[in-house]
């Protein structure tokens, strides 16, 4: 008896291990905790000798903690501590009105507008070029080196003279931005709605051919819904190279504005702070938008009978 | 289960006494049911086809000078080991292959116009259902294709439905349905559009037994009932001598027509049958054709 009471709390501790929200978020929770550590550690080594020399140049006398205490709230520290990062960006966040020009909600703005726009210009410009591709066997000789050729090379060097160019054209703002944008993110659209398209069985290609339906009543009763997984797969992927796109495209023309812009100021006056800001403004815009994908392809997998 | 339903009549000739031929006779169709007067139309006529394609390991005889005439309200079996060409004769007929040569005719036009006309419903081995349409939207497809009214369509639904027995299951997606329930839709998909001629490949071949030997009876009441013409490949002897009125045994290497057996029992027959020294007699037939046409040596 004695010992079987005394077996009791073990199981119990167990059983909270396997309770569905700590076997969650349990893995998650360890992986950030282990990151923000090394994080620190690391604020500490990087920002050691420049906190060390300020102390020296001032002559004053310092001691170890000093110095340890200095790496964590550096101004212009070499890598900011993550309080410093995150302090930054909820000032940016809340600490203006959305649309002054030092709130991160006002810049972040500015680049989901290029975002959305290239975004719904890559994919479609994306899912036309796969149609394309799957109806004719010329297209898809003659586009696909050009489609693959297209992603070698390095939208940095691309972007300045796609400015130039349309900027001569007098189209200026946000279009420019959005093309850049597109032009990054049409590309696993394309590939992957080429396989989404061609993805049908055999025999339902057969069936269809059996009831002599027309090439347009394949396309969309067949391989139009066949293709919807792939299609919210590369929109994953495509959302988030199109953010890349956009910030991207924010640096040579030096907009005042988005989290390009910010990223940019940030580097030309060794705000390290701003910059990080921006950079997890960039990261918490583009789970967003991944999120938003990921629920529509819920909402629309669970009217097509996914179990 | 598999009881006809009210728009079935049921047909009362009396067919046992029918003598079947003992003979090749391969065009005389002894149809137990039709009257015995009505003029038969020749559903399916093939001479002379052939069809050879060209592999990685040389030439292959998929069909070699098959001649064959189908007419109307025929239930036609092809039975054969793999390799024979009975599913390549079915395909050929259904315009999914075009013969090499040989000459083709369905329901009186070639077989491509046949198929424009959608002049046959086609069911295949897998039940090929659309995974992201409920049952209901899976039965419409075809006739969404073809441009039927709404209102045709639900009904069409539930006559077909109810005449696989699936009544109750409109709103299911495939994956919650058995194979042989998802077959049953296959089936009743394919008759949506009421094609007087029926093609099926082995539908009944990834069933198991039990399941198998209920789909047969179910079948063998629906030819009765819509007194289509049916042509039938399979693997089974007893499936092949259960449900045909013709019997059509194939070899392979190359794929040809080496004997055509006829068939005639009486057409409220149950799957006791098969015990009867009658049955027993044609399978015993069955299997003569296809041990002589089937070399071992391979």
């Amino acid at each position: 008896m004695t010992s079987n009471s005394l077996a009791l709390p073990a199981p119990r501790s167990r059983a909270l291990l396997k309770h569905p929200i700590i076997a969650r978020y349990a893995p998650i929770a360890t992986m950030v905790a282990a990151l923000v550590a090394i994080w620190y550690i690391a604020a500490v080594a990087m920002n050691w000798s420049l906190v060390r020399d300020g102390f020296e140049r001032e002559e004053t006398t310092y001691a170890t903690t000093d110095v340890l205490l200095g790496t964590m709230e550096a101004e212009r520290p070499l890598l900011p501590a993550p309080h410093q990062v995150l302090e930054a960006f909820y000032d940016g966040v809340f600490g203006y009105p959305p649309l002054a020009p030092r709130s991160l909600v006002y810049h972040a703005l500015v680049t989901l507008s290029a975002t959305l726009l290239g975004f719904f210009l890559g994919a479609l410009f994306g899912v036309v070029l796969a149609l394309l591709i799957v109806h004719s066997r010329v297209l898809k000789r003659g586009l696909l080196p050009w489609i693959i050729c297209s992603q070698m090379v390095p939208v940095l060097a691309l972007a300045p003279i796609f400015i130039v160019v349309l900027g001569a054209l007098g189209l200026h703002g946000l279009l420019p931005k959005s093309i850049i944008s597109a032009y990054l993110c049409f590309f696993p659209v394309a590939i992957g709605m080429v396989k989404g398209f061609t993805s049908p069985e055999p025999l339902q290609l057969e069936l269809m051919r059996t009831w002599s339906a027309t090439p347009r009543q394949v396309l969309w009763k067949l391989r139009w819904p066949a293709s919807v997984p792939y299609l919210f797969t590369s929109l994953k992927v495509a959302v988030s190279i199109s953010l890349v796109g956009a910030i991207v495209a924010e640096l040579p023309t030096g907009a005042e504005a988005g989290i390009g812009a910010r990223l940019l100021s940030g580097s030309y006056y060794g705000q390290t702070i701003q910059l990080w800001a921006a950079l997890v403004a960039a990261a918490v815009l583009a789970s967003a938008l991944i999120g938003v994908i990921g629920l529509i392809e819920r909402a629309v997998a669970r009217r097509m009978g996914a179990r | 289960m598999a009881s006809p339903k009210p728009s079935i009549s049921i047909v009362s000739e009396a067919t046992a006494e029918t003598d079947r031929g003992e003979g090749a006779s391969h065009v005389r169709s002894p149809d137990p049911i039709s009257a015995p007067k009505a003029p038969k139309r020749l559903v399916v006529d093939a001479r002379n086809i052939s069809l050879t394609f060209e592999t990685a390991d040389g030439r292959v005889d998929a069909l070699s000078n098959v001649n064959l005439q189908v007419t109307e309200g025929e239930f036609v079996s092809f039975i054969g080991p793999s390799g024979c060409g009975k599913t390549t004769m079915l395909r050929v007929i259904a315009d999914l292959q075009q013969p090499s040569s040989g000459a083709l005719s369905v329901k009186g036009m070639s077989a491509e116009q046949a198929r424009l006309a959608r002049a046959y419903g086609y069911v295949f081995q897998a039940p090929a259902l659309f995974p992201w349409r409920t049952i209901e939207k899976n039965l419409k497809m075809p006739l969404e294709i073809m441009g039927y009214s709404e209102f045709e369509q639900q009904q069409r639904v539930q006559r077909y439905l109810s005449m696989v027995n699936l009544t109750g299951f409109e709103r299911k997606f495939p994956w919650q349905l058995s194979g042989g329930m998802q077959q049953r839709v296959s089936i009743a998909r394919a008759l949506s559009f009421d094609p007087d001629l029926l093609l099926m490949d082995e539908p009944f071949g990834a069933l198991d037994e039990i399941v198998r030997d209920h789909l047969n009876e179910q079948l063998l009441q629906l030819w009765k009932s819509t007194r289509k013409t049916v042509l039938f490949v399979t693997h089974s002897i007893p499936e092949a001598v259960f449900l045909s009125t013709k019997i059509v045994v194939m070899s392979p290497r190359p794929g040809r027509i080496i004997d055509v057996i006829d068939c005639d029992f009486p057409p409220d027959r149950s799957l006791e049958i098969r015990e009867r020294p009658e049955f027993l007699k044609v399978a015993q037939r069955v299997r003569i054709g296809l041990r002589a046409g089937h070399s071992y040596d391979e």
